[in-house]
């Protein structure tokens, strides 16, 4: 029952198709569906490909997980490192625990899930066994924002709010595979605790048309534009790179600063960029409005005095519904096809 | 009242360190005025069959890459085991005065950065005994002989997390392990057995796939032999020793009074049991 007092169903219109009636009919996409659109260019399992390769040279580096290597492709790693592969058991807590242990003998544990259980059902083991020594432990987490239609217990749309909130640790989203391939290794490269989440799968090539080089803690202007500037993280970056090359079409001019570390956040960069030339500047996140991005650039900004028109594209503050996977990013706003909707109607 | 010049010294009876043990903590209340006294009397003897029997450590090197690792898992248990460390040698006994104060090393609940000796950061109770199994499996994947030690109290046992771990240290046959769990029968509500049932302890444990032994933690004798029986023990099993404690241990008139939690000691009533110790010594 909702705070209301009704059930949910009770607002629900389900539309049973008639016998032979024409049309296609969307479904719950798979658990772990794809968000490559048709025909888009991909590279399989990215982050566990890195992975096994990064650990030819890095002796140190040890994979755990809990009852997911499959769906945050460590499977990889496993099959080419199987004495490096630990399987925890659907045991949140212990994953985090014992990927703390490891730390403190001097490996490199990278620790997967889904973004949910570790936000949620791991956070004091995440917070107290390994971010309050900021130990090197990095963890991997599948199923960001809103990337599945199962409803809320597997999406995991408050994360970046309970990591950004978290001493010692750093937070990462990744637009696509070729990002995840670089930040596998610099989060390795990188001392202390990191939080990562991961798309996972087949997922999408965007950036290698951008000359991209993933850079910790450092934000890209992948393209210029005077209208508005759109300030994006993780998959959303793709998504505002589609919107701005349609905008473009009819000659709105958009840029793109693309945000992948979120914590420790690039202040300079984003403020000299919302700063120049008076556009609107929306942010824009696969994440709740609240205590992500957005929230840490209106910050950012107010606190260097630079009051740009701003907006917000983000996920409501509320527990999304489940269905399939377009659907949900059409109906909260944060499809390509939203995206250019809404940048239309603020300029 | 100085410090052992050779805190390793061989003729010291455990029973002895037992009592120096709570001598100090019963010191470093006096401190604080305050502190989880009751917890460490009652523990003052697996610490010394711990320290002075079981584990292999250099009290000048307390990061030796060849030590035993003991973890606190119940941080406010610290004031026992910085007891320990004090007479073990890895603490100077001068610094017992600053328990608890600003800038101390020596924290009311026990953190891994702020003393030597202190393996890991216990009080989010629960947490101890996955970080256990995880040194183990790293211990063993670095080939290394050394064991990884974690004290636990029965509370700890209400935490779905304990037995995540439990399982888990089974699974892996991690027969580096040792798990000692400090039943003392008190939570901060009340007795623990009335907080949420955990027995029987012994056959739970051994149907988790433990090698598990049930000893009156008291008996400076039965927790060495257990202790030794558990090392023997050839199994690809890990070891839980439970201890049965008896909260204020050593120090009648305390043992005597309502036991709680937290127990309340009286501003006079700490020399009257630092002199009770001091007078039951040396052993």
């Amino acid at each position: 029952m909702s705070a209301h007092g009704k059930f949910r169903h009770e607002a629900l219109k389900p539309r049973p198709r008639a016998a032979g009636a024409p049309g296609v009919r969307l479904k719950t996409s798979a658990m772990i569906a794809s968000i490559a659109a048709e025909g888009q260019a991909t590279r399989p399992a990215p982050f566990g490909h890195a992975l096994a390769k990064l650990a030819e040279t890095r002796p140190d580096i040890v994979g755990l997980t809990a009852d997911l290597s499959k769906y945050t492709d460590l499977h990889v790693f496993a099959k080419a490192w199987p004495d490096r592969f630990y399987q925890m058991g659907m045991a949140e807590q212990l994953l985090m625990g014992a990927a703390a242990g490891f730390a403190r003998e001097g490996f490199t544990p990278f620790a997967t899930t889904y973004a949910v259980f570790a936000s949620r059902r791991a956070y004091d083991f995440i917070c107290m066994a390994i971010a309050e020594e900021s130990l090197d432990v990095k963890i991997v987490c599948a199923l960001p924002g809103l990337t599945t239609g199962y409803g809320p217990s597997h999406q995991a749309t408050e994360d970046l709010a309970i990591f950004r909130g978290l001493p010692n640790m750093a937070v990462i989203d990744p637009c696509d595979a070729l990002e995840i391939e670089q930040a596998t290794v610099a989060i390795a490269e990188r001392k202390g605790p990191v939080y990562m989440r991961l798309l996972r799968g087949n997922v999408p090539l965007v950036l290698d048309r951008y000359g991209y080089k993933f850079e910790f803690g450092k934000s890209k202007l992948l393209r210029d534009g005077p209208d508005a500037l759109v300030i994006s993280t993780g998959l959303m970056t793709m998504r505002a790179l589609e919107a701005a090359e349609r905008l473009d079409a009819d000659r709105v001019r958009v840029g793109v600063l693309h945000v992948p570390t979120i914590k420790p956040l690039d202040v300079e960069t984003i403020v000299a960029e919302a700063r120049r030339g008076g556009r609107l500047v929306v942010v824009a996140e696969n994440h709740t409005e609240v205590g992500g991005l957005g929230e840490a650039v209106a910050g950012a900004l107010l606190r260097a005095g630079v009051a740009p028109k701003f907006r917000q594209i983000a996920l409501p503050d509320a527990f999304l519904d489940a269905g399939a996977l377009p659907t949900l990013h059409d109906r909260y706003g944060i499809s390509t096809a939203a995206v250019v909707a809404r940048i239309k109607a603020w300029l | 009242m100085t410090q052992d010049k050779d805190a390793r010294r061989p003729n010291v009876s455990l029973a002895e360190r037992a009592r120096r043990i709570r001598r100090l903590a019963v010191r470093m209340g006096e401190v604080q005025g305050q502190g989880y006294v009751g917890q460490a009397l009652g523990i003052a003897d697996v610490l010394a069959v711990s320290y002075f029997h079981a584990l292999r450590h250099r009290p000048d090197d307390p990061y030796w890459e060849g030590r035993d690792r003991f973890n606190l898992s119940i941080g406010h248990y610290a004031i026992a085991l910085y007891a320990a460390l004090i007479e073990a040698g890895i603490i100077p006994d001068e610094e017992l005065e600053t328990y608890g104060g600003d800038d101390s090393r020596l924290p009311m609940s026990g953190m891994a950065a702020y003393t030597p000796g202190m393996e890991i950061t216990g009080g989010s109770l629960g947490q101890g005994l996955s970080v256990s199994v995880g040194m183990a499996l790293a211990l063993k994947r670095k080939g290394s002989g050394s064991r990884v030690f974690n004290l636990m109290s029965d509370g700890e046992l209400d935490e779905g997390s304990t037995w995540e771990a439990a399982m888990s240290a089974a699974h892996h046959g991690l027969d580096n392990l040792v798990c000692i769990v400090d039943v003392n029968n008190q939570q901060a509500d009340g007795p623990s057995t009335k907080m949420l049932g955990f027995e029987p302890l012994l056959p739970k444990w051994e149907a988790f796939g433990w090698y598990a032994q049930r000893v009156d933690g008291n008996d400076v004798g039965a927790v060495t032999e257990a202790f030794d029986r558990a090392m023997a023990h050839e199994g690809p099993r890990p070891r839980v020793v439970i201890c049965d404690t008896r909260m204020c241990k050593g120090v009648p008139f305390l043992e005597a009074r309502d036991i709680t939690h937290f127990i309340r000691v009286e501003p006079d009533e700490w020399a009257k049991a630092l002199a009770i110790l001091e007078a039951a010594g040396p052993l």
